[in-house]
C-alpha cells in the first residue's frame, strides 16, 4: 500500500491546487488518515466545507468518490447490499423450463447467491472497487444509533461480511470521510473507531483567502469587509450562522451589484443572502446601524 | 527525546486527560502511539493536530485538551526546558526566530530587547498589534513576562496571579484606545459607526491573541519550574457540561451559555425523532377486521392506530431566589428554547410569592432579554423576598390550578430550602392527581438532600421522580425522559 501524501504540507498544496484551502488541522488529520488507514469523522456547523473536503481530497488523489447520503430509515440493503431477487426468480424459473439437464438444487442455489446476482450498495461498492476510491458518508448523524452498527464493520477492518458467500476484504484501501451536523451524539464504538476532525468557521485571514480564491473577480477591499462584517455577525447570538458557503453567496451578490464599498445600508438590504431567519437578520440589522457604544464616551 | 520518555510523556498526557474528565480508551491511546510515529515531532502544531484527532472525540473538550498539551509538551521539539535559575533570564530559547524578528523591529531604535525600557516596550507592542504582527507581538509578551510578572521560582502562587500583574502593567486598555484612535485619524474623513465597530473587532482579537501568548509563556515557565504533573494539576477546569450550576463563575456561565445553542439543537431533533419512532398506537379493529377478509376472514395481518403525537405541555415552576437563581435561569432558557416541541409551555417564578412569567419569554428576542424581564419585573416577592415553597405553591394552586390538565407535566425546581416555613405538600399531591407527571429537579447533591431546612423528601414522595440535576449533563438527560 503506497501513501497518497508525503507529509501534511504536501496535502494543503495538494487541496489548494483544487481550490481547497485547508487549515493545518485539516491538512493534518487527511495525512495521518492516510498514514494510519483510519476514517475521517468531520463535524461541524452546516456549511463549512466538510463535504466540499471530500470531494477535493477525491479531486487530488485521482479517485472516484462514492457517496453514501445516510437519512433515517437506512438500511442494510441500502447501505451495503442486496440480492437481486428478481434476476433469481429468472433464474430459477429457466432451470424449471429447462428440466432434465441434471442440474441439482444445491448448484441452482449456489448459483443464484453468487456474485453476478449481488447488487453493490455505497459500502460494499467502495470494498470491492479495483481502482482508488474515495468513501463519502454524509450526515451520519441521522442514522438511527442501531443502524449505526451496519457501518462498523466496513471502518474498522475494510470488509463486508455477506453469510451466503463470506466475507469481502478490501482490494484496497478506501479513503473514508464521514460528516456529522452533531444533532446528536455518535455512538463510542463509531468514534472509537475514527479521527476526529472539527471544522469551525474559518479564521479572518484564512476566510479571506476562501473568498478570494473562490469569487475570482473580487477586490481586496471588499473581501476584507465582507469577512469582517460576517466576523462581526457570527457573534451575535443567533438561531443560524451565516456559513462559508453564504459568505460566499453574499460575495458573489455584492460583486454582482457592483458594489465596490460596503456601507450599513448596503449591507443591511442584502443580509437575506446571509441570513435565513427573519428574527437573525431583524438582530444582525440592529447591529449593523446601531449606534457605537464607545463613541457616546 | 528519546523514545523511551516520549512514551512516559505520552502515559502522562493521557492519564491526565483522563483526569481533565475526557474519556480517553485504550484504542484511542494505542492510536495516538501510531500517530506520533508518523508525525513531526519537532513541529508542534501538527503534533498537536495528530493527538487532537486521536485522542479528543467531541470539540467541547478541546479547551481542555489544549491546555493539557501546552504543558505537557512546552518541553519538547528541541526546545529545553529551562532551569529555574533560568527564569526571567532574559530572551527564551524557542524564540530565536521571533527575537531576530524583533531584532529587526527593534534596530531602528538602536537597542536590544532586554535594553528597552518599559516605555519603548509599550510602545513597541503598540506598533505590533497595530500591524497585526503575531510574531513580534509574541516575543514582546515574553519580554513583558519576564519583566512584569515577578515570576520567582519555587513560589507556591497560581499562574493567573502572574498573568493579572502582567497584564496590570502592560495596560492594554489605553493600548486600545491608541489603536482605535489612529484608526480614527487614518482614515480621511472619519470613521462611520460601523467601520469603527469593525475596527474595534479587528484590535480585539489582535489583543486577544497577545493575551493568549502571555498566558501560555506563564505556562511554559511554570512547567519548568515545577515539572508537567504539578502545573496540569492546578490547571484543571471541569468540562462545560461537568460545570456545577450552583459555583459557576461568571467565566464558567458565559461558557454554560455557549453549550446551551448546540444542546437545545441536539434536544429538539433528538425529542421529534423519538415521537416519530414512539410505539405504534392501539390495535385499529375496524381496519383489522376489513383486512381479515382478504385472507377468508383470519384477522392475520393486525392494523394499529397511527400514534396520536402527544405533545406534553408543560409546567416550569422555577425557584429563583439568590441560591439557586442560576440554575433556574439556565433550566428556564433550556425549556423554552425547545418549547417547539411541546403544545405549551408556560413558565412561573417564585420566592415567596409567585408570578407567571409565559409572556416575557414570547415577547423577547432571546433567552437572555427574557430572563432580564424575568428578573426586573416578575412579582415575587411577598413578605420578606425568602424562599417560602409552601406559600408559593398555595398560590400556584390557587391561581392556576385549575388549567393543570392531564396533558400537563409539571416541572418544579429549587432545592427546597423552605426557611422552616410550612411545606404546604398537599398542593404537590393535588397536582399530581391532575397532571400527567410532576418532576422535581434539585440543584444540591444529592446528599445535601433533607439536611438543613431541605425539605425535598416530602415533596418528592408526591412527584414521580425527582432528580438531582448540577450541570449539563444531568439536566439533557432529564430532558430525555420528557419526551
Amino acid at each position: 500500500m503506497t501513501n497518497r501524501f508525503e507529509s501534511s504540507a504536501a496535502v494543503k498544496d495538494a487541496l489548494k491546487a483544487v481550490a481547497y484551502l485547508a487549515d493545518d488541522a485539516t491538512s493534518g488529520v487527511v495525512f495521518l488518515a492516510d498514514r494510519l488507514q483510519k476514517p475521517i469523522l468531520v463535524e461541524g456547523p452546516a456549511g463549512t466545507g466538510k463535504t466540499e473536503l471530500a470531494k477535493a481530497v477525491a479531486a487530488v488523489t485521482g479517485s472516484r468518490l462514492i457517496r453514501l447520503q445516510c437519512y433515517e430509515g437506512l438500511d442494510e440493503s441500502k447501505a451495503l447490499y442486496e440480492w437481486n431477487y428478481k434476476k433469481q426468480l429468472l433464474r430459477i424459473q429457466a432451470q424449471r423450463n429447462a428440466e432434465g439437464d441434471g442440474a441439482s438444487w444445491s448448484e441452482l442455489e449456489e448459483d443464484i447467491f453468487s456474485e453476478s446476482f449481488l447488487l453493490s450498495r455505497p459500502l460494499l461498492e467502495a470494498i470491492r472497487a479495483t481502482d482508488p476510491v474515495v468513501l463519502l458518508i454524509d450526515e451520519v448523524d441521522r442514522l438511527e444509533v442501531e443502524t449505526e452498527a451496519l457501518l462498523l464493520e466496513v471502518l474498522s477492518d475494510y470488509q463486508v461480511s455477506i453469510p451466503e458467500l463470506g466475507t469481502m476484504v478490501a482490494e484496497q484501501i478506501p479513503l473514508v470521510l464521514l460528516t456529522s451536523n452533531n444533532t446528536r451524539e455518535l455512538s463510542e464504538a463509531l468514534k472509537r473507531r475514527c479521527l476526529f476532525l472539527h471544522i469551525d468557521y474559518p479564521e479572518l485571514d484564512r476566510e479571506k483567502e476562501i473568498v478570494l480564491t473562490r469569487v475570482p473577480d473580487i477586490s481586496e477591499h471588499l473581501a476584507d469587509q465582507i469577512v469582517r462584517i460576517v466576523r462581526r455577525i457570527r457573534q451575535l447570538e443567533l438561531k443560524k450562522h451565516p456559513s462559508v458557503s453564504e459568505t460566499l453567496d453574499w460575495a458573489r451578490t455584492l460583486l454582482l451589484l457592483g458594489v465596490d464599498d460596503i456601507d450599513a445600508a448596503t449591507a443591511k438590504s442584502t443580509l437575506n443572502i446571509l441570513l435565513k431567519y427573519q428574527s437573525d437578520m431583524q438582530r444582525a440589522a440592529k447591529e449593523l446601524t446601531a449606534n457605537d457604544p464607545l463613541k457616546a464616551l | 527525546m528519546a523514545t523511551r520518555s516520549l512514551l512516559e510523556v505520552m502515559n502522562g498526557f493521557v492519564v491526565e486527560l483522563r483526569s481533565a474528565g475526557l474519556p480517553v480508551s485504550l484504542t484511542e491511546h494505542i492510536d495516538a502511539m501510531e500517530a506520533v510515529r508518523v508525525v513531526d515531532l519537532a513541529d508542534r502544531e501538527s503534533l498537536k493536530h495528530a493527538l487532537a484527532a486521536t485522542l479528543v472525540k467531541n470539540h467541547t473538550h478541546w479547551r481542555p485538551f489544549e491546555v493539557v498539551f501546552e504543558v505537557y509538551f512546552s518541553s519538547l521539539g528541541g526546545r529545553v526546558a529551562l532551569a529555574p535559575a533560568d527564569i526571567g533570564a532574559g530572551p527564551h530559547d524557542d524564540l530565536d526566530v521571533m527575537l531576530q524578528h524583533l531584532q529587526d523591529a527593534a534596530a531602528d531604535r538602536g537597542g536590544r530587547l532586554a535594553d528597552l525600557t518599559s516605555d519603548e516596550l509599550a510602545e513597541m507592542l503598540y506598533r505590533a498589534l497595530l500591524e497585526g504582527d503575531d510574531a513580534v507581538a509574541k516575543a514582546l509578551a515574553s519580554q513583558a513576562v519576564t519583566r512584569f510578572s515577578g515570576m520567582e521560582p519555587g513560589r507556591p502562587v497560581g499562574g493567573t496571579y502572574y498573568l493579572h500583574r502582567t497584564l496590570r502593567r502592560l495596560d492594554l486598555e489605553s493600548i486600545m484606545q491608541r489603536l482605535l484612535d489612529q484608526a480614527e485619524a487614518d482614515a480621511a474623513d472619519g470613521l462611520t459607526d460601523f467601520q469603527r465597530r469593525l475596527a474595534r473587532d479587528e484590535y480585539d482579537s489582535r489583543i486577544g491573541r497577545l493575551r493568549r501568548a502571555i498566558e501560555a509563556e506563564i505556562r511554559r515557565r511554570l512547567v519548568a519550574d515545577r515539572g508537567a504533573s504539578a502545573v496540569a494539576k492546578t490547571l484543571r477546569r471541569p468540562l462545560p457540561e461537568d460545570i456545577d450550576f450552583m459555583h459557576a463563575s461568571a467565566d464558567e456561565m458565559a461558557q454554560l451559555r455557549k453549550a446551551l445553542v448546540p444542546l437545545t439543537h441536539k434536544l429538539a431533533v433528538r425529542l421529534a425523532r423519538k415521537r416519530r419512532h414512539g410505539r405504534k398506537g392501539p390495535l385499529d379493529f375496524r381496519s383489522t377486521v376489513r383486512h381479515s377478509l382478504s385472507y377468508g376472514g383470519v384477522p392475520a395481518e393486525p392494523k394499529f392506530r397511527h400514534p396520536r403525537p402527544s405533545k406534553p405541555e408543560i409546567f416550569v415552576v422555577a425557584d429563583i431566589s439568590g441560591s439557586v437563581a442560576a440554575f433556574a435561569r439556565f433550566t428556564l432558557m433550556l425549556v423554552h428554547a425547545i418549547a417547539g416541541q411541546f403544545s405549551k409551555v408556560r413558565s412561573f417564578v417564585f420566592i415567596d410569592g409567585i408570578d407567571e412569567v409565559t409572556r416575557h419569554f414570547d415577547a423577547a428576542e432571546d433567552a437572555a432579554e427574557a430572563i432580564h424581564r424575568v428578573n426586573t419585573e416578575a412579582d415575587v416577592i411577598w413578605v420578606d423576598g425568602h424562599s417560602d415553597y409552601g406559600h408559593a405553591f398555595e398560590e400556584l394552586w390557587k391561581t392556576w390550578g385549575n388549567d393543570i390538565g392531564p396533558r400537563t407535566t409539571v416541572i418544579l425546581l429549587g432545592d427546597a430550602r423552605n426557611n422552616y416555613h410550612a411545606a404546604s405538600a398537599w398542593v404537590v399531591k393535588e397536582i399530581r392527581a391532575r397532571a400527567r407527571h410532576v418532576y422535581w429537579l434539585n440543584p444540591e447533591p444529592r446528599s445535601y438532600w433533607n439536611t438543613g431546612d431541605s425539605i425535598v423528601g416530602e415533596y418528592a414522595s408526591h412527584c414521580d421522580g425527582v432528580f438531582e440535576c448540577r450541570n449539563l449533563r444531568q439536566l439533557e438527560r432529564f430532558v430525555d425522559v420528557l419526551g
